[in-house]
């Protein structure tokens, strides 16, 4: 066969450019956005979704927040921009939360326009927040890549999202909470989610020690830095056979050996899954930063649609709602009522699972302020 | 197979059961991609990798069969002059599903607190079209758009494209973003550009820190990641307390600024005892029905009082930011909640303070970091008193919540 010669593409022909970095930030804001830059007077919530924002100078701009399933394709960002286009004269930004937030002035299009964007794209309006009412919706979850593109998950970060979604939808497109509550899931203890300080966090996680492939582990591996990726000092260097030692014992099965060496797979289908944290926050708003904590130890993986973890979310999550004072996250309720009695209203378990036996965290660490709340 | 408009899909019964129910779905955002981007090449646009999206399916289906990833480690892939900004993938089953035998993934710097122009948009999508998958994430969590899915030899001219897309697309050039032991790509809140709580300008900083620190960003160089995020308030809308090594949150300094009119309207549609008095953790606001007094000397600035009162209260006009230092998650020695390393920076400072800083803190961290140890890791290991003297601070009661209990002290000045 002869090769063919194939027409190279400009995109193929050119040189590298580096280092020239993001576009401005200024080019990206609407004229009035761009106006009143730095003079905002004050916002109010119209209504779910929508908020008011008023600057010194009078001007408004309302956004309109419709949360996404953060994987998207390109055909629905093009019909994203048409409606910008048609509504907002081309500007629009994302949040943090995987919220798309389109920006306008006319309160006349707002109605058009999320009946525009639910009607086209299917994306609902909500996710924020009326504060002066104590008046909550729940927002996005936040979450990783899962089975459709990590080589390290415990369970898959969109599924779960769409199934939790789907039970709790009203609470996103409603003001049904007393507090704010942020929901966000990592598919394994890498955590690219960060979910350490979240309301409720789902987190994958393995139960069983990694398999050592001593032939992958000469063939692919650095053997001092996948020794070092070890937290516990459970795997250990054998130099004669080019390879490493697992401590069974020592093992608490966070993957972070494979992430480093591929010769140390973790899967367990049958014993993979997901433990389930709450209680953490990251504002200063009332009560200070707080990391996560363990309620739920393993929900084994159940796909496609994860039945028992959205459960158990619902469960907490509607516990809470029901129990908490108007402003008081889980975190603050939990801190009025004791664990006692968050374990006795929501019905999960308390077992030896959730007890700290994790030694590396050092005990100087509760002094230190994680805060930006102090006097002066 | 499923056949719709003419394009045949895999059949997936597992990952159908996700397109049911109210919330969107994202294997309807993968059908979609498989249809429209056949679809297009059919009506004559040049598209190198039109089975992207349907390999995906069939690697996801099986993935939920088998209840176990298909993705394997990456190898080294990346663009002619950067190290990092590439995350290179293989599929475990080449032989099967030959079109996602490379999905590499590519992170886009997005523009500062997400703010976007249809036509920069529209320049994502026109590139990623023809040389990718045609799926993205908006946003993956470190604040880049992620575009999900290519073939090692596009990875160059897909590059090229958004360099270059002024020129070849008729859009917004955009670079890549960080990933591996590099600076990760900065994020802020959207700041002063919407929101009055702003009390530094979190778009420009970022941006700033972005554009100096090019090379730490593109070339991985250190002994792990390092986080930059700019929240414009306590309230922290970018979680940086808890998802970044190097947090700058804005606060302020002196007294909160008070219309009282405002409050007594306020007074009038909710309970200003139940919402906003009660709630003071430090008891620092008293209301007798006409004025609300504030006792700034106890206020310890927590956003709370402000946020109910969004028209009556605004920060003082001493504005700057705390900065919270070590922020990150679980690996290795636990999950970590930053803690103050600066008690405040006044705004006119920030910028270059901030870089002072973060250069002396990569020199340290370079020198005497362990691989894959955090910079929190670090001064856990190292104690506060070096990294002090690395950042030259003093110490302060702001950066504690309680002084030790132990009398353990190093006196090493003596012991020399």
């Amino acid at each position: 066969m002869v090769a063919q010669e194939v027409e190279k593409e400009p995109e193929e022909t050119l040189q590298p450019k580096t280092d020239f970095g993001p576009p401005h930030y200024e080019i990206m804001l609407h004229p009035v956005v761009k106006k009143n830059y730095g003079k905002w007077a004050y916002h109010e919530a119209v209504r779910p979704g929508v908020i008011k924002r008023v600057a010194e100078s009078g001007d408004v701009i309302y956004t309109v927040r419709f949360g996404t399933p953060r994987l998207l394709s390109i055909y629905t960002v093009r019909e994203i921009c048409e409606i910008a286009d048609k509504y907002c004269d081309g500007y629009l930004r994302f949040t943090s939360r995987h919220n798309v937030e389109f920006i306008l002035t006319d309160p006349d299009k707002i109605e058009p326009l999320i009946k525009e964007v639910q009607e086209k794209l299917g994306f609902p309006c909500g996710g924020t927040r009326d504060t002066t009412n104590a008046k909550y919706c729940l927002s996005n979850i936040i979450h990783t890549q899962g089975w459709v593109h990590c080589h390290t998950p415990a369970t898959d970060a969109s599924g779960i999202v769409k199934s939790v979604m789907d039970e709790l939808y009203d609470y996103f497109t409603d003001y049904k909470l007393p507090a704010q509550c942020r929901i966000s899931l990592a598919c394994c203890a890498n955590m690219c989610g960060a979910v350490h300080a979240s309301d409720i966090s789902i987190v994958g996680v393995h139960r069983k020690v990694p398999k050592i492939d001593d032939d992958a582990v000469r063939r692919t591996c650095e053997i001092p830095s996948t020794v070092a990726a070890c937290p516990t000092g459970a795997l250990k260097p054998d130099m004669k056979r080019k390879t490493v030692v697992l401590d069974k014992d020592k093992c608490m099965y966070c993957g972070n050996c494979y992430t480093m060496c591929p010769g140390m797979p973790i899967f367990d289908p049958d014993n993979d899954g997901v433990a389930i944290l709450v209680a953490g926050k990251v504002s200063d708003a009332r009560y200070p930063p707080q990391l996560s904590k363990v309620v739920v130890p393993w929900i084994g993986n159940n796909p496609p649609r994860w039945p028992e973890v959205v459960q158990t979310i619902k469960k907490i999550l509607e516990t809470w709602a029901t129990h908490a004072e108007k402003y008081e996250r889980i975190a603050e309720w939990v801190h009025r009522i004791g664990w006692e009695r968050f374990f006795e209203l929501t019905g999960l378990e308390f077992t030896e699972k959730l007890i700290d036996d994790y030694k590396r965290t050092p005990y100087i660490y509760a002094s230190y302020r994680t805060s930006a709340a102090f006097r002066w | 197979m499923p056949v719709v408009d003419g394009v045949e899909l895999p059949e997936t019964p597992l990952l159908d059961e996700l397109e049911k129910g109210p919330w969107p779905s994202f294997v309807k955002e993968i059908k979609k991609t498989a249809i429209e981007q056949e679809k297009a090449m059919k009506a004559g646009k040049k598209i190198k990798l039109p089975g992207a999206a349907k390999g995906l399916l069939k690697v996801l289906e099986l993935a939920y069969k088998d209840k176990r990833t298909h993705w394997k480690h990456g190898g080294i892939v990346s663009v002619i002059g950067y190290g990092g900004g590439v995350i290179g993938r293989y599929c475990d089953l080449e032989d099967q599903i030959p079109e996602v035998w490379h999905f590499h993934t590519i992170r886009i710097n997005m523009p500062a607190g997400w703010f976007y122009t249809t036509k920069a948009l529209r320049t994502i999508c026109d590139v990623w079209e023809k040389w990718g998958s045609g799926l993205t994430n908006f946003h993956g969590s470190t604040g880049d758009i992620i575009l999900l899915g290519t073939r090692t030899e596009y990875l160059q001219p897909c590059a090229n494209a958004l360099a270059y897309a002024d020129q070849l697309y008729g859009g917004v050039p955009f670079d890549i973003g960080g990933s591996g032991s590099d600076l990760r790509t900065p994020s802020a809140c959207m700041g002063p550009a919407l929101c009055e709580f702003a009390c530094y300008d979190t778009l420009k900083a970022c941006y700033e820190f972005t554009m100096r620190y090019q090379n730490e960003l593109h070339r991985p160089m250190w002994p792990y990641k390092f986080k930059i995020k700019c929240s414009g308030c306590p309230n922290d809308c970018v979680a940086a307390k808890a998802r970044s090594d190097f947090a700058i949150i804005g606060t302020w300094k002196d007294e909160i600024q008070i219309d009282q009119e405002a409050v007594r309207e306020y007074a009038k549609v909710i309970d200003i005892e139940e919402h906003v008095v009660k709630k003071c953790p430090t008891k620092a606001i008293s209301w007798d029905g006409k004025e609300l007094k504030i006792n700034n000397r106890e206020c310890i600035r927590c956003m709370h009082c402000i946020n109910v009162l969004p028209k009556a209260l605004k920060p003082g006009k001493e504005r700057g930011a705390t900065i919270l230092i070590g922020g990150k998650a679980p690996f290795v020695d636990g999950a970590i909640i930053g803690w103050v390393a600066v008690p405040f920076i006044p705004e006119n400072e920030l910028i270059e303070k901030c870089c002072e800083m973060l250069e002396a803190i990569w020199e340290w961290w370079d020198e005497e970091g362990k691989f894959r140890e955090r910079v929190g890791e670090l001064i856990w290991r190292k104690g506060m008193d070096e990294f002090l003297k690395v950042i030259n601070q003093k110490a302060d009661v702001r950066m504690v919540y309680a002084p030790r209990n132990n009398p353990f002290i190093f006196w090493r000045e003596l012991n020399e």
